[in-house]
């Protein structure tokens, strides 16, 4: 095997691949929409699982979520920009920025501060948004209708399938350039950080730096998201994409996912999207129970999430390494 | 002598406490310096500054030359100032192996090169070189926090010579070793370091391991240096007797040999 086409290389692209078909040949069109917002909502989750490994958990990435979603609604809207060749890559984009920039500030703090600090610049953009009226303040506005090269259609499934085929791709592609950083020697300086910052600091690296490029990172895929559910539901508003309800059901996946392997966001966010679809139909006004029930499960028997699973089932219950992918619960 | 190592009016204040004061020493290349002092005497202050954790309060630090007073820890151990520490700074959910990788990644990239694969063959053969020149090869799929405190201690400075630096500071390199292993440790340390011939300035509480591995000894006392000699003078010199080795039993072989005590006098202590 080549230094590129690893096993878990090899493994992603057989399991987007099979997903991409299935979609196309099998599935109904609701369990297709169920998988493009899950693979949608797994790229952020991506995001999140690099700043776990590295001893960090974010609690308003929903920032970063709705910056990319209404960077996509508010370029068609305003700019009559639909391609999404065009819009895509400007969601990741602006969350990156912003990213950048609330980086030099986030970076110095760590734990619950980490964690409160990006729940408090989600809850401005939140404040800023329902006062917004040209946005439409608490009711949002639609998105419009999405063009690839330049060509739209007014067919859902033919719509859906597009989308989902493009998730599909950019969810692989995600997967494998994370995979290929976290066995960087950048990426080794996730788990070195989360241990000891001193040491990293006194091997010559700068863990300011170090931070500040994991959680760019994490902000442009969350963006990436975030303009992913934009175009899904044609729709946008505070409520289901910035408020801290979002943020909090990120953190879910992620900690449901496990940051034992790059699949594992989009196997639990997928999990994840079942479950509630499910639950809901079963139990409509305590679907929650069932939800938390899971999760309070999963913390208790499976602390590397449901990837550590599906590493002892498959036997691949490898030890942590840097320039490896191991989970935290693995530790 | 050529200076490798230079600090100027050294201080350092921390409110009202002061805890070095107008420091004054050059550092020749390939010495081994001895820093010793009584618990507070300011030679853990000493060596966080020259590798800047701490940024003096006024004075200089020149290195090969060049001023580097106040630089980040990073810059300068880019520059070629490494350290270990009196309780080991290694990753401890990394294997000892791993830890040496990382070490090695971050000495070897420069720029966009830390995007370059972690494991490569090369690489890792370098990593179980230096495991086995530092005698713990043995543990190298041990995780860190799994060793015991002399290999974890030997880890720790076998990071912090990945980068082939000009200058290692080891502050207390066999605290919470036991008697038994203490000499063995600095063995294989000391000898490490001859072949690479770096200058090493380290400090340490035990006066048997000063006289035995070092050529020069930097005395501290409430932040100043009292005495600066080579250890056959410096461990017989009255102040430091008095202000650093004080009533230890190794004190007292030191008195006598310094003709301040009658031989055999606290010989059973």
């Amino acid at each position: 095997m080549t230094q590129f086409m690893d096993r878990t290389v090899i493994g992603l692209t057989l399991g987007f691949a099979l997903v991409a078909l299935l979609g196309v040949f099998v599935l109904p069109d609701w369990l297709m929409s169920q998988v493009l917002i899950a693979f949608s909502r797994a790229l952020a989750v991506l995001g999140l699982v690099v700043l776990w490994r590295t001893g960090l958990i974010s609690f308003g990435h929903a920032l970063y979520f709705g910056l990319g979603a209404y960077t996509v609604a508010m370029l068609g809207k305003d700019l009559g920009v639909t391609e999404v060749l065009i819009t895509l890559p400007a969601a990741g984009l602006v969350a990156a920025v912003v990213g950048f920039a609330l980086g030099f500030i986030i970076r110095k703090y760590r734990e619950i501060f980490f964690a409160m600090l990006n729940l408090a610049f989600s809850m401005v953009l939140f404040g800023i948004l329902v006062k917004t009226e040209a946005l439409g303040s608490t009711d949002g506005f639609s998105v419009e209708q999405p063009t690839l090269f330049g060509i739209g259609t007014e067919d859902s499934t033919v719509k859906l399938t597009v989308l989902f085929l493009a998730v599909c791709t950019v969810g692989w592609l995600s997967a494998v350039l994370v995979h290929r950083y976290l066995g960087s020697v950048l990426g080794s300086l996730t788990t070195a950080v989360r241990d000891n910052e001193i040491r990293v600091e006194y091997l010559g690296y700068s863990v300011a730096q170090a931070i500040h490029g994991k959680y760019v990172m994490s902000a442009a895929l969350t963006g990436l998201a975030g303009g992913f559910t934009a175009l899904a539901l044609g729709q946008v508003d505070p409520e289901s994409m910035v408020n801290w309800t979002v943020s909090g059901e990120l953190v879910f996946v992620t900690v449901l996912s496990g940051p034992g392997s790059v699949a594992a966001p989009f196997i639990g966010s997928l999990l994840f999207e079942l479950l509630r679809t499910y639950a809901f139909e079963l139990v409509p006004y305590a679907w929650q129970l069932i939800v938390g029930g899971t999760l309070l499960a999963v913390i208790f028997f499976l602390p590397g999430g449901l990837w550590s699973l599906i590493s002892k089932l498959g036997g691949r219950d490898r030890a942590a390494q840097p320039g490896g992918n191991r989970g935290e619960g693995e530790r | 002598m050529t200076a490798i190592l230079e600090a100027s009016g050294l201080n350092k204040t921390f409110g009202a406490v002061t805890a070095a004061k107008d420091i004054n020493i050059a550092v020749a290349r390939d010495e081994i310096v001895g820093i010793i002092g009584a618990n507070g005497a300011g030679k853990t202050t000493f060596v966080n500054m020259v590798t800047g954790w701490l940024t003096p309060t006024s004075g200089a630090i020149r290195f090969d030359g060049r001023d580097i007073t106040g630089l980040a820890p990073r810059r300068i151990t880019r520059l070629g100032i490494c350290r270990s520490f009196q309780v080991a700074q290694v990753f401890m959910t990394a294997t000892v192996f791993d830890n040496l990788m990382i070490a090695l990644g971050i000495a070897d990239s420069h720029g966009l090169a830390v995007l370059k694969p972690l494991r490569l063959a090369e690489r890792e053969a370098r990593a179980d070189a230096i495991l086995r020149r530092y005698r713990i090869h043995e543990y190298r799929d041990q995780v860190a926090s799994t060793l015991p405190q002399g290999i974890r201690k030997l880890l720790d400075i076998a990071m912090a010579m990945v980068a082939e630096p000009k200058i290692l500071l080891l502050d207390e390199p066999t605290s919470g070793i036991s008697v038994e292993e203490k000499f063995g440790l600095m063995d294989i340390v000391m000898s490490a370091l001859k072949e690479d011939g770096v200058t090493v300035l380290f400090v340490e509480h035990d006066m048997e391991i000063v006289e035995r591995y070092v050529g020069r000894v930097l005395a501290f006392y409430q932040g100043e240096i009292i005495c600066d000699a080579p250890p056959a003078q410096a461990l017989i010199d009255p102040k430091v007797i008095e202000f650093v080795i004080g009533d230890e039993p190794q004190g007292q072989a030191m008195r006598e040999r310094a003709g301040l005590a009658p031989a055999g006098e606290g010989s059973d202590a």
